[in-house]
């Protein structure tokens, strides 16, 4: 459809440059100004969607929070009623705190094992394409499939637990989805399993990027190699680490395909996330202002983690030569 | 006879002078160390599809055994039959082949159209640099990693107004709304690290915008256009959220309909049947990332590192 858009403007653009090819000749900057001009019309879904997706339907999620609305938008309003009930449910405040634990954890579990895992592939290591591949598939599997499948072997009785208890460690456990306290770890475990390949991946990149003479320098003074690696090229992975860390965080917030496989908010509330409070909250329970208040609350986060970082290293003038 | 200790003595100082042939690995305890690792980590990683694979093909009896990580006795591929034709999605007992279907015909216009806007966008973008378009730019990016939760109301409202709900037009306008920020960030990205010699000469040529764009661009964006297509053919057909809200009932793709199949039991649970589901929905994206391997990497890379 965009595309035959796209050749209609094209042919009439090719008779108009017909028509007025002397006047382009004599002034220059006309063409050049009919290039924009093109460029103006092919940037146009994009800024239909940067304007119509992410400012107007965020402004309009945030403006319904401010109201009464139930399966239906209605502009009652009732101020930051919708708030203060948000922060008295429980559901709600379990929610935010396994956010939390969840998040952290995850985001410093992955940047740490995708860091050693990059560190020991960066070794010259036979295979290693072969492990690069293995580290990472999981990553191209989706995050339903890796709920059900850490679900399996997570069931107390048929599952990993069972076996390890058969084979004499009577008291092994590992059946963290069956118990409120600790489930959100049994998630955190897929979680880990799903994503480290992808830090993995982008630290291997950063330290292939690392110039060779650091590497000579730190030997001919002597240092040895986990040092160099901990003290010197650590610290000179900052964009990388900074990459990683902003699309964890991210994926920390956006959580939901995972939580309703695996557990699906269970045992209980014991494993609910903001993502699954807003969905559920704008389907089954028809309570969309609740929802959106919700909502707006998941998007500070996104906000104070994302602005910062784009506005430096795309809008800033600075930067862009 | 004369010849052979010559001849060997030939190969003998070429090899000295021009080694060939697998650099000798030292085998210290450091190496041995790394290697330790590197096998732990990689079994830590292929467990969960072995196992997978496994129960699948296993029956019922066996899998009560409980023992876990066990070959099958005696394989059977009844429960991938079952998976694929059979299983209950709710209500339906037709398995996941629906799912798998729906899955096709949500990815590939999706994947097609996301591409040909994106990279219209990006070579918009890579030229016409202005402190607008960088700041456009800045919040299409910034809707990439806008949670989903955020505007998923508004958007059943809007698709709902113009009768796109629940069908596959609606469903494909989504995708290819939310694949936007990184299909444009993509193309810009690549077109930017284009020579702009060869830009200029096909203006001085004469060239306008679009000519450019079909004849001297695309042919030259093969690479990146791969890219995009694996990056987004594993994200859409791995998408659960927005299949199951707005892809409507007739719809759904395989994702929601294997978490139907997972959770909507009657009765005993049949794990091989459950297992065989799972690994038919992670099959496409699995082939996907082992066949194209360094470009599903490249597509990661230039998702993330800004270019």
């Amino acid at each position: 459809m965009e595309e035959k858009g796209a050749q209609i403007n094209d042919s009439e653009l090719n008779s108009e440059v017909g028509k007025t090819v002397e006047s382009a000749e004599k002034k220059p900057g006309r063409k050049r100004k009919r290039i924009s001009f093109s460029a103006l019309i092919a940037s146009m879904p994009m800024m239909l969607v940067a304007v119509g997706l992410f400012v107007i339907c965020v402004g309009y999620s945030i403006l319904l929070s401010f109201t009464k609305s139930r399966s239906f938008p209605r502009f009652n309003w009732i101020g930051l009623d919708q708030y203060e009930r948000l922060w008295n449910t429980e559901r709600w405040l379990v929610s935010v705190e396994n956010m939390f634990i969840y998040g952290v954890l995850f985001v410093v579990i992955c940047l740490v094992s995708g860091f050693v895992m990059a560190v020991f592939l960066d070794q010259k290591v036979r295979f290693e394409s072969g492990f690069r591949t293995l580290f990472l598939y999981p990553y191209a599997m989706s995050l339903v499939v890796t709920g059900l499948v850490w679900q399996w072997m997570m069931e107390p009785s048929l599952g990993i637990q069972n076996v390890i208890q058969k084979l004499g460690w009577a008291g092994f456990e590992f059946a963290p989805l069956v118990d409120p306290e600790i489930a959100i770890y049994g998630v955190l475990v897929a979680a880990v399993w799903q994503a480290s390949g992808l830090v993995m991946v982008l630290m291997l990149a950063g330290l292939r990027g690392i110039d060779m003479d650091i590497w000579k320098a730190s030997r001919v003074d002597g240092i040895s190699t986990w040092r160099t690696y901990l003290f010197i090229i650590l610290p000179m992975m900052r964009p990388v680490i900074v990459t990683s860390l902003v699309l964890l965080a991210v994926g920390v917030v956006r959580v939901y395909d995972l939580i309703v496989a695996q557990t699906g908010g269970g045992p209980g509330i014991a494993t609910e996330m903001p993502a699954k409070f807003v969905i559920d909250h704008i389907t089954v329970r028809n309570n969309v202002g609740l929802g959106m208040a919700a909502a707006t609350m998941m998007l500070l986060p996104v906000l104070a983690v994302i602005g910062p970082w784009i506005y430096r290293e795309y809008v800033s003038p600075r930067k862009r030569s | 006879m004369g010849s052979k200790p010559q001849t060997s003595l030939l190969k003998r100082s070429m090899g000295l002078d021009n080694p060939w042939g697998p650099r000798p690995i030292k085998t210290s305890p450091a190496r041995m160390g790394v290697y330790g690792f590197l096998i732990v980590a990689a079994l830590f990683f292929c467990i969960p599809l072995y196992v997978m694979v496994i129960t699948s093909l296993k029956g019922m009896p066996e899998i009560r055994l409980g023992e876990l990580f066990a070959l099958p006795n005696d394989p059977t591929v009844a429960a991938w039959l079952k998976a694929w034709a059979e299983a209950c999605t709710g209500v339906q007992c037709n398995g996941i082949k629906e799912g798998f279907w729906n899955s096709i015909k949500i990815t590939v216009p999706s994947v097609m159209v996301s591409i040909v806007i994106g990279s219209i966008n990006g070579y918009a973008l890579s030229f016409w640099r202005s402190r607008g378009a960088n700041l456009i730019f800045g919040l299409l990016l910034f809707g990439a990693f806008v949670p989903f939760q955020v505007v998923i109301f508004p958007l059943i409202i809007f698709t709902r107004e113009m009768g796109m709900y629940g069908t596959l037009p609606g469903i494909v306008f989504i995708h290819t709304a939310f694949g936007m920020p990184i299909m444009t960030l993509l193309f810009r990205n690549y077109f930017s690290s284009l020579p702009e010699e060869l830009f200029k000469a096909a203006r001085v040529d004469g060239a306008g915008f679009w000519q450019i764009f079909f004849q001297i661009m695309m042919p030259m964006a093969i690479p990146i256009t791969i890219v995009a297509v694996i990056l987004q053919t594993t994200g859409i057909w791995n998408d659960f959220l927005l299949g199951l809200i707005f892809a409507g009932r007739e719809n759904l793709p395989m994702t929601v309909q294997l978490n139907n199949i997972v959770t909507t039991t009657f009765g005993v649970r049949e794990y091989n049947v459950n297992m065989a589901a799972t690994i038919l929905t992670a099959l496409v994206p699995l082939v996907v990332y082992l066949a194209s391997g360094k470009y599903f990497v490249r597509g990661i890379a230039a998702g993330a590192v800004k270019g």
